[in-house]
């Protein structure tokens, strides 16, 4: 429950579960590359998503220099065009955002979140990453095959996936994006499978679901999501791949190729469509509701308040996560499935704006009066409420058929989705690696190279998607290698290309900074001590900083209330930690 | 009478709509009663529900958009047996052996909470044996209509994704039960050594001196059996 009431020891339930410390490693390669040390995989899972998504950042660089530009950089060809687009959204959404969100932030907070000496199954864990490394590594060698990685979109859409017009189509590339999926689901069902079984059964004494802090709830939902969600995704890999490689004809109708018929026909792109949104629209959720949770983390946190309405909150991101089930469709409007289906899929769109409103005003209300400290966190938090409601402002607009018709598929939509899923989630992203890497490494991350990598990407971020809003609305389309001078546009964009991509690449260079901040403070950064941000959450309570094998030391901590006691009348300190025994109504006096 | 595996528990268990409330809202585990293994397994399957789901209906889905005329099953599944065509004949036998399989695994689960060593370890061998047979007949069922010349971009008697589809779930399914057989065979022999009656930890024993793999295994067993019986239902049936 909620309470801020304590409860005595005697009053905690005794422990079901016999702690045990899970089996140290002794080898150096047992530690430090097969760990099973949940703290350990979260970092490699980091870092190895932080590496893939340098290479994405790089790609839009390219892409934004082509449309900047246009015809100033020869070497980017129309193939290669498409390749960039591909590859940055399928690597920003699937190998940065998923796997830092669930992978990274899900593998070294939920143990030390909930009380647990690790995850459940440390060698599924272990597993889990190195599946998802392979799944990276053939992503990659896409770059280096004949044709190169695959041009058909992140979404991938058949029939032109896996046709020769497409760059990738005919060669290996679209072959090797569907393996490196298949491969990536399979490691994430094993990461996954412990993120869930921890938070529900491996909670320590006196953590009640409703005790769990925001960041848990999110990451959790999350979780639970992504294993329901991408079956879909996994089914339309195999059958896709057996279409490319089998012969097979489950996407693919009658088609006409260089005046020649192919061997395909009688199967239904649009089944393709419905699997990969099934899965897709639920993605926008995964990743969103962890930066949801955390986000609530670092507000509360920084504004020296509790979050307001933590039941609201729970539940909002647990009905969020149900309705995004069922909205998938509204990727479709214009996909050809039947137009009654918009009428469902709008209302049912528009239905998630009133959970999401409800923790947008839940977010603003804890800062109401809050004692806010404009740290590094705090900034990106607001940064993130900003640019989320930013982008679920036009996600309005979107989600309505007759207004999405003729939006759809311009750059107004890439504006929108960068907002809301891009730029919101990895505002969080950064905001948490400010807030959690004292805890991680035992060292603040240097403030001056800090609040420059904020201001510039939160107004370059600005920069770049603002007016591509604008873009989008005079009528430039999305996936446009150029587009010249066409009669259609009504007003000339040359100029505001040229201004956004300029913008993109100061924003990109800054990350960069942020890099070398991440390094550097590694050995220069000031020391943090164990809660140097006097938060309340078991994760800052640890013996020691960074924490050990078994979190803990020899006991286990107990939990007397929920994670949001900050400010307290008539506490001895502005914040009282989970496992503090303090009881108000006995003035201060310990049990 | 009383579960065997609930003496691990020193928690009241409250029955009912309350029980299940207060489960949810009290600290440590949400299910009271369920291990961290067998917590995984119900998880896994629910994911797997939805793969196998996923594909039933991208089977359908192919199967009506098609404009080809689709083939009659009780026709191409026939056996030409004593001189007249038995329709669905083998699938029939399948699902029998399949079905049975899950009869024998269910005793060996009851064998186990009575930590009846060598019954629980026969059974699941049975059980494996069982399934191995299923996967045989499956694999003389894929040959037949290979012989036959279906394959799946094609086949002699319409829709080419009747082909395509056949071999996928079918073949996933038969994917599923070879793994299963696998891992029966595993932990039947893990029981045969007595390795759950020690009180030691060991891969798939938390070593608490309980049987408890081989219900997990069982989930697993029962749940590859449901799954058949919608494939069935759907492919064969229909």
């Amino acid at each position: 429950m909620t309470d801020i009431l304590p409860e005595h020891d005697s009053n905690l339930p005794p422990r079901e579960v016999a702690d045990v410390m899970p089996p140290h490693a002794h080898s150096w390669i047992g530690k430090y590359v097969f760990s099973q040390d949940a703290k350990y995989i979260a970092i490699q899972y980091s870092g190895t998503a932080a590496a893939i998504g340098l290479v994405a950042l790089v790609l839009s660089w390219l892409m934004r220099l082509q449309l900047g530009f246009p015809g100033l950089f020869d070497f980017i060809t129309p193939e290669a065009y498409y390749q960039f687009v591909t590859m940055h959204g399928m690597i920003m959404v699937i190998y940065l955002l998923t796997a830092i969100f669930l992978g990274g932030f899900g593998n070294y907070l939920i143990p030390l979140m909930v009380g647990a000496r690790d995850m459940v199954f440390p060698f599924v864990n272990m597993l889990s990453y190195w599946i998802y490394l392979l799944a990276v590594l053939v992503l990659v060698a896409s770059f280096f095959v004949p044709g190169g990685p695959t041009g058909a979109g992140w979404t991938l859409s058949p029939p032109q996936a896996v046709l020769s017009g497409t760059p990738g189509g005919a060669q290996s590339g679209i072959i090797l994006m569907l393996v490196s999926l298949i491969l990536f689901i399979i490691g994430f069902t094993m990461g996954g499978l412990n993120y869930a079984v921890t938070v529900l059964q491996a909670r320590t004494r006196g953590m009640t679901m409703m005790r769990l802090p925001l960041t848990v709830w999110g990451i959790f939902t999350a979780t639970v999501m992504a294993l329901l969600a991408f079956p879909a995704l996994f089914v339309a890999c195999v059958m896709m791949l057996f279409d490319r490689l089998l012969g097979t004809s489950f996407f693919m109708p009658t088609l006409v190729e260089l005046g020649e018929k192919l061997s395909y026909g009688g199967g239904s792109p649009i089944a393709f469509q419905h699997l990969f949104w099934f899965f897709g629209h639920p993605e926008v959720y995964i990743v969103a509701l962890p930066a949801f949770g955390i986000v609530s983390d670092l507000i509360a946190v920084h504004a020296r308040k509790n979050v307001f309405g933590y039941r609201m909150m729970v539940w909002a991101i647990v009905i969020i996560g149900a309705l995004s089930f069922i909205v998938w469709a509204h990727h479709m409007y214009v996909s050809g499935m039947h137009p009654w289906f918009g009428f469902f899929f709008a209302t049912t769109t528009l239905i998630i704006a009133i959970p999401t409103a409800i923790k947008v005003y839940n977010w603003i209300l804890t800062l109401w009066k809050g004692d806010i400290h404009l740290t590094l966190p705090m900034l990106f938090a607001l940064g993130f409420i900003v640019t989320f409601v930013n982008g679920g402002l036009t996600g309005l607009f979107l989600g309505n058929v007759v207004v999405d018709v003729p939006l759809s598929d311009t750059m107004f939509v890439v504006a929108h989705f960068h907002m809301v899923m891009g730029v919101a989630p990895i505002m969080v992203i950064f905001g948490a690696i400010y807030h959690w890497y004292p805890k991680i490494t035992g060292r603040m991350l240097n403030e001056a190279m800090g609040q420059i990598h904020f201001w510039v990407t939160f107004i370059g971020a600005y920069a770049v998607f603002f007016p591509m809003h604008y873009v989008g609305l005079v009528g430039v389309p999305r996936r446009y290698f150029e587009i010249g001078e066409p009669a259609f546009l009504t007003a000339p964009v040359d100029g505001l290309n040229a201004f956004i991509s300029s913008a993109a690449l100061i924003v990109g260079a800054v990350q960069v900074l942020f890099l070398f901040n991440i390094f550097w403070s590694l050995r220069h950064g000031l020391a943090a001590g164990g809660n140097p941000w006097r938060a309340t959450s078991l994760e800052w309570q640890t013996p020691e900083t960074p924490p050990r094998h078994g979190n803990w030391g020899d006991d286990l901590p107990n939990v007397y209330r929920w994670a949001y006691d900050y400010s307290v009348p008539g506490a001895p300190k502005d914040y009282v930690a989970q496992n503090d025994p303090w009881v108000p109504d006995s003035g201060g006096r310990r049990l | 009478m009383d579960h065997p595996l609930q003496g691990q528990d020193q928690t009241l268990l409250q029955q009912g709509h309350s029980g299940f409330a207060a489960d949810w809202s009290s600290d440590q585990r949400a299910f009271k009663k369920v291990s961290w293994g067998k917590a995984m397994m119900w998880i896994l399957l629910l994911s797997d529900t939805f793969i196998f789901a996923c594909f039933l209906v991208a089977y359908l889905t192919a199967r009506s958009s098609t404009n080809a005329e689709w083939p009659n099953a009780s026709e191409v599944f026939a056996l030409h047996i004593g001189g007249r065509d038995l329709p669905l004949i083998l699938i029939a036998i399948m699902t029998f052996v399949l079905i049975s399989s899950s009869g024998t695994m269910a005793m060996a689960v009851n064998c186990a909470y009575r930590k009846a060593r060598k019954a629980t370890a026969a059974l699941m061998f049975a059980t494996a044996a069982l399934g191995a047979c299923f996967v045989g007949m499956q694999a003389f069922e894929w040959s037949k209509l290979i012989s036959e010349g279906v394959r799946p971009w094609g086949n002699p008697w319409g829709a080419e994704q009747f082909g395509a589809s056949f071999f996928m779930i079918t073949g996933f399914h038969g994917t599923h039960v070879t793994i299963g057989v696998i891992f029966l065979i595993i932990v039947a022999l893990k029981v045969w050594r007595g390795e759950f009656d020690r009180d030691q930890r060991s891969w798939m024993s938390a070593g608490n001196g309980d049987y408890e793999a081989v219900e997990i295994m069982g989930l697993y067993w029962h749940f590859v059996d449901l799954v058949w019986v919608f494939i069935f239902a759907f492919f064969y049936l229909w």
